[in-house]
């Protein structure tokens, strides 16, 4: 017996973290990582929701974010490369092109 | 039960994000996202979503993470440096990021009542597992998105070759 809205403060705690993290890091890597914890967090929403409503509908939402989540990480990582490619940094701030 | 297992890994979910913020490496930052991953397996787990909690560990853990701790091992990722324009934002993500979660918690802890408690009990009652289901439900109302992600996953493998090439 657990309130449905632990788990959901709980999410809360991980996405913000992730929005942090998100803002605050300066390794490219670093910054598509906390992207993934903030899918990951809303995926904890939807899989408690689920749960509340016995709809089965949450939990292929959290399916579909997955493959998506696995397609996104294999082009932004590829992306990644070809970046430390052109520019031989992963620090977001030296990728400034098209700021000036 | 069920609330001990929710203490033990949402706190080893918290601590890993959190060290995932700290951490200067990314190697470092990547094994304590496994971790969150990991945890957040065990919480589907006690939801009643066994499926998603397998697909996690093999997907999330098992693919992404690979994948992203290849990455860093090829580029040779070293310890970040922070320069005074990572000062601005540090200076802007943290309030920002704690009104979120005051928000988002105030909103929680406001409709407790409504959104009721988990019971463990009825979604794993009578040892049937929900992947019955859910593959029902994907394989003849939701056919056609399930066939549009596959033609997804093949243009992200076409575009991740192109994008790795060595000319671009």
């Amino acid at each position: 017996m657990v309130p449905i809205s632990y788990y959901l403060i709980l999410a809360a705690i991980l996405f913000c973290v992730g929005i942090a993290a998100f803002l605050i890091k300066r390794n490219v890597i670093t910054v598509f990582m906390s992207i993934e914890l903030m899918l990951n967090a809303v995926n904890l929403t939807f899989v408690a929701f689920s749960h509340r409503w016995h709809q089965i509908s949450g939990q292929i939402f959290v399916f579909f974010v997955m493959v998506v989540a696995a397609a996104e990480a294999a082009v932004g990582l590829a992306i990644i490369i070809a970046l430390f490619r052109a520019r031989q940094t992963l620090n977001i701030d030296q990728v400034d092109l098209m700021k000036n | 039960m069920q609330l001990a297992l929710f203490i033990i890994f949402g706190l080893l979910a918290v601590l890993g994000a959190f060290n995932l913020l700290a951490q200067k490496h990314p190697i470092n930052s990547a094994l304590s996202l496994i971790v969150v991953m990991m945890s957040l397996a065990v919480l589907y787990f006690s939801l009643g979503a066994e499926f998603l909690a397998a697909a996690q560990v093999i997907v999330y853990s098992g693919a992404i993470m690979v994948l992203f701790v290849f990455v860093i091992m090829l580029l040779n990722a070293g310890e970040e440096e922070h320069t005074d324009d990572s000062k601005v934002a540090s200076i802007v993500g943290f309030p920002g990021a704690a009104a979120v979660f005051c928000l988002l918690t105030f909103v929680f802890l406001k409709e407790k009542a409504t959104l009721g408690f988990s019971h463990l009990e009825s979604a794993l009652g009578g040892a049937v597992s929900n992947i019955v289901e859910i593959s029902h439900v994907l394989f003849t109302k939701l056919l056609l998105p399930f066939e549009v992600t596959s033609i997804l996953v093949l243009v992200a493998i076409l575009g991740a070759v192109v994008l790795a090439r060595k000319e671009l």
